[in-house]
């Protein structure tokens, strides 16, 4: 919770400087009105959720879906959208165990690698998307499943893992990097997970740089008005380009965290990273009431269905209902954002 | 005996009285052309005809009966087909042109259920027959050329067995080429007495074609001249004052030119014509819609490119690739339809007033990247003072002003740094009057600087500008009242 703060009280602010009514201070501040009453809610029902190991669960559970969430966010804030990010983030996880596995790099070889990886793949959106004028949607809908099965060749298929037979007979002689896999099991000061770390720098990294500079500015101004941008000598081409490659950098960034938490290369891994992603990312329209993408939007958004299914999974609800509640919870975020927006005009 | 008599036709909206008890009448097989300045009631009368608008008083007589159509469906099937200007909507890209002169007949619930390629081709070339052109029925709508597209129109008015034609600006985007042609089809059309109400600004056209200009300003039909049309007559009864006291308070001479093209051609195919600009100068570029004024600027701000020609800046050889180059050598534009090109859209971040206007300058405002907002909100405060812009401040939303202080804002952007050309295309768009008395002043304060306004309204272009020139068919005529050269 901590990353959602410094934008909080500031929309408070604004919404109050404006003059604002009830109304409109409720659909600013419903999602944390929401987040409080779970917390308060499961706390009740069932004491151990408040603990401090159990929150930091939570947060180390939606870390890669907010720091996949933010990449997204930044794609659609230039008018895009990237589909390619769990595929990404997947591949990123096959791509580094590959690495220290087969090729036995360490991890300061292999993150930079992984990371590189997956700009890449953004420059590749990029190009099709900005250079060869391909629909966004249609783009990384297709470098998505050219990740899916891309993934699965180098090894035909398997798991990566210590001693892997690869495809011309021979066996991996590489392992895991004990450093690398500190990045997914390691705590700061004994509590707070890094992952929770990462999570918590990129927010405020791309906070910074998307609501504070004027690269943020131009990046919303691509997304709102194209054209105009372009007329006021803005770079929109390489305005976009940028966010692709931020967003596959980020999903590879989200992929190396999977493989250090998991520590072995797994084809099935990241299958539903990509709708968590986009659902955060749509739940943060409904966060401070901006109706936009917004970064920390996103990560609370990722925060508040983190919460939610942890609540209902110590109250023993089956785990089949959680997409059905992350849908309702989308569903319910989006109508409260709009719905109340319409009736007030 | 004519085909249709409108007598006395009002129209008011709220305390704008839009008609103001308009007459006029039209014989089977005449062609009346019918000029005005924007405002002037033209296309409220239009609207009257084909069923858009009902009058608020008066009467209309056609084929001699009491003619009141509430729909344009009710106006074509009386026999009084429009042709609008923007011909893209007559058919649908990815569609054959086959299928684009059926539509109407598709949404016909009478018509068969089952279509065939076949029936539908059989059908459209009969339509083409009866219409006396051709069109190439299988070729995709999408890659019609204009001028076809507009026969699209026409071929399936006929199909409706219209009496009344009525062609809104037909030849704006069309070549010369291409509006000869049209003017042999129209004058086919007449000799088998059709009638054609023709509203056009371009000479030429009148000239090939009216038999009669009709003249509105304010409202009326100030006058009509019968063929042949004494244009001078025409234009000073629009404007509403003698041609010669037109010319404005003129601010020369200007002797230091700013910028200079030599040979330029907009298009491959169209006339070349020189263009000088000089410091302190405001120079109207005026023409009918498609004339070539919006390609001559965005050429010119490196969003467009000459055909052929060269440009000079300041002196120097200037080729801009892109808006980036040019404004990066001094040369700005505030595009037309500020909506489209200027603003960004409502609760989308930089709607303020003042982001609006930092948009081009950030990287030269906020050189760290870090936005700190002293900067763009001082030179906001500054510009809401100078150009009287009435807002809230610096960071109320641009879509709480009014489209006059809008803009202002707009223009703020690009006066608030100093720069060599400004370009203007269509400043004046939706600006009511007393917004537009302070924008011109705005234009004409800068000393500094060339400015280039392009608008289709003459009298606007008299009103701002130190000198008038006309763009038409994409060339450029020196002087505003000159008679047409054919």
């Amino acid at each position: 919770m901590t990353t959602a703060d410094p934008g909080l009280p500031e929309a408070f602010a604004a919404a109050t400087r404006r003059g604002a009514t009830a109304r409109e201070v409720l659909r600013a501040g419903a999602v944390f009105i929401l987040l409080a009453a779970m917390l308060v809610g499961f706390t009740v029902a069932q004491p151990a959720f408040i603990g401090i190991n159990n929150l930091m669960s939570i947060l180390q559970a939606v870390s890669v879906v907010a720091i996949l969430g933010t990449g997204v966010t930044v794609t659609l804030a230039v008018g895009g959208f990237d589909l390619s990010i769990g595929a990404v983030a997947a591949s990123s996880v096959m791509a580094a165990s590959y690495f220290m596995v087969v090729w036995g790099l360490d991890a300061y070889a292999t993150v930079p690698l992984v990371l590189l990886f997956g700009a890449a793949i953004g420059a590749l959106n990029a190009l099709l998307i900005v250079r060869l004028k391909v629909p966004d949607l249609l783009a990384t809908l297709s470098v998505m499943f050219l990740l899916t099965g891309l993934q699965l060749i180098p090894t035909a298929g398997r798991s990566i893992s210590r001693g892997l037979i690869l495809p011309d007979g021979s066996t991996a002689s590489g392992q895991y990097d004990p450093l690398f896999l500190l990045i997914g099991r390691s705590s700061l000061f004994g509590v707070v997970p890094l992952p929770v770390v990462v999570m918590a720098t990129v927010a405020i990294v791309l906070f910074v740089l998307t609501e504070r500079t004027r690269i943020g500015r131009l990046l919303y101004a691509t997304g709102g008005n194209e054209l105009a941008t372009r007329l006021a000598g803005g770079a929109t081409q390489r305005l976009k380009t940028l966010a692709y490659v931020l967003s596959g950098t980020l999903a590879s960034l989200g992929g190396i965290v999977v493989a250090a938490r998991v520590g072995r290369g797994d084809v099935s891994s990241g299958a539903s990273l990509l709708m968590d992603s986009v659902a955060a990312a749509l739940i943060g329209f409904a966060v401070f009431g901006l109706r936009r993408p917004n970064v920390l939007g996103t990560v609370v958004g990722a925060v508040f269905v983190g919460v939610l299914l942890n609540g209902l999974t110590m109250l023993n609800a089956p785990y089949y209902t959680q997409d059905f509640v992350k849908g309702a919870v989308l569903v319910g975020a989006l109508a409260l954002t709009y719905g109340i927006g319409r009736s007030r005009s | 005996m004519p085909l249709l008599q409108a007598r006395e036709l009002s129209r008011s909206f709220g305390s704008t009285r839009a008609l103001i008890d308009l007459t006029l009448s039209i014989d089977p097989g005449e062609i009346v052309a019918l000029m005005g300045a924007n405002g002037a009631g033209k296309s409220t009368f239009v609207k009257i005809l084909s069923g858009v608008l009902a009058p608020d008083g008066g009467r209309i007589v056609f084929k001699d009966q009491a003619y009141a159509p509430r729909t344009p469906a009710e106006a074509t099937r009386a026999g009084v087909v429009t042709v609008h200007q923007s011909t893209d909507l007559v058919g649908i890209p990815g569609l054959s042109v086959a299928d684009a002169l059926l539509l109407n007949r598709f949404v016909d619930p009478r018509s068969p259920f089952f279509v065939s390629r076949r029936s539908v081709r059989a059908e459209a070339e009969s339509m083409l027959h009866e219409a006396g052109f051709a069109l190439p029925l299988d070729r995709d709508f999408a890659d019609l050329p204009a001028a076809d597209r507009q026969l699209v129109a026409i071929a399936r008015a006929l199909a409706n067995r219209a009496e009344l034609l009525i062609l809104d600006e037909p030849t704006a985007s069309l070549s010369t080429g291409e509006s000869q042609r049209l003017y042999a089809t129209l004058k086919g059309l007449k000799q088998r007495g059709i009638a054609i109400l023709y509203i056009s600004h371009r000479m030429a056209d009148l000239e090939a074609l009216a038999d009669r200009v009709v003249v509105l300003r304010g409202g009326r039909d100030v006058a009509s001249f019968d063929r042949p049309v004494d244009f001078d007559a025409a234009i000073e009864t629009m404007i509403g004052r003698p041609l010669a006291s037109a010319r404005p308070h003129a601010r020369r001479p200007h002797d230091d030119p700013v910028f200079e093209l030599v040979g330029a051609r907009l298009l491959p195919s169209s006339e070349p014509f020189d263009l000088v600009l000089h410091r302190g100068e405001v120079v109207a570029v005026t023409g009918v819609l498609g004339a070539g004024k919006s390609r001559l600027l965005s050429a010119i701000f490196g969003s467009g490119r000459l055909a052929a020609g060269t440009m000079r800046l300041a002196g120097r050889p200037y080729r801009p690739a892109n808006p980036r180059d040019a404004i990066g050598a001094g040369v700005a534009m505030a595009g037309e339809d500020r909506h489209r090109s200027s603003l960004m859209p409502a609760g989308w971040p930089g709607e303020s007033v003042a982001a609006t206007i930092s948009l081009p300058h950030l990287a030269r405002w906020y050189p760290s990247g870090l936005l700190r907002n002293g900067i763009e909100r001082g030179k906001a405060e500054a510009a809401i003072d100078r150009l009287g812009i009435r807002a809230d401040g610096p960071d109320a939303s641009v879509w709480t002003l009014s489209g006059g202080n809008q803009q202002k804002v707009v223009l703020a952007r690009w006066e608030v740094e100093p720069g060599k050309l400004l370009l203007l295309d269509e400043p004046f768009q939706g600006v009511d009057v007393g917004a537009r008395h302070d924008i011109i002043g705005a234009i004409r304060a800068h000393a500094d600087r060339a400015t280039l306004i392009a608008t289709s309204d003459p009298e606007e272009a008299i009103e701002v500008a130190d000198r008038v020139v006309v763009l038409d068919h994409h060339s450029l005529r020196s002087d505003l009242f000159d008679k047409p050269a054919s």
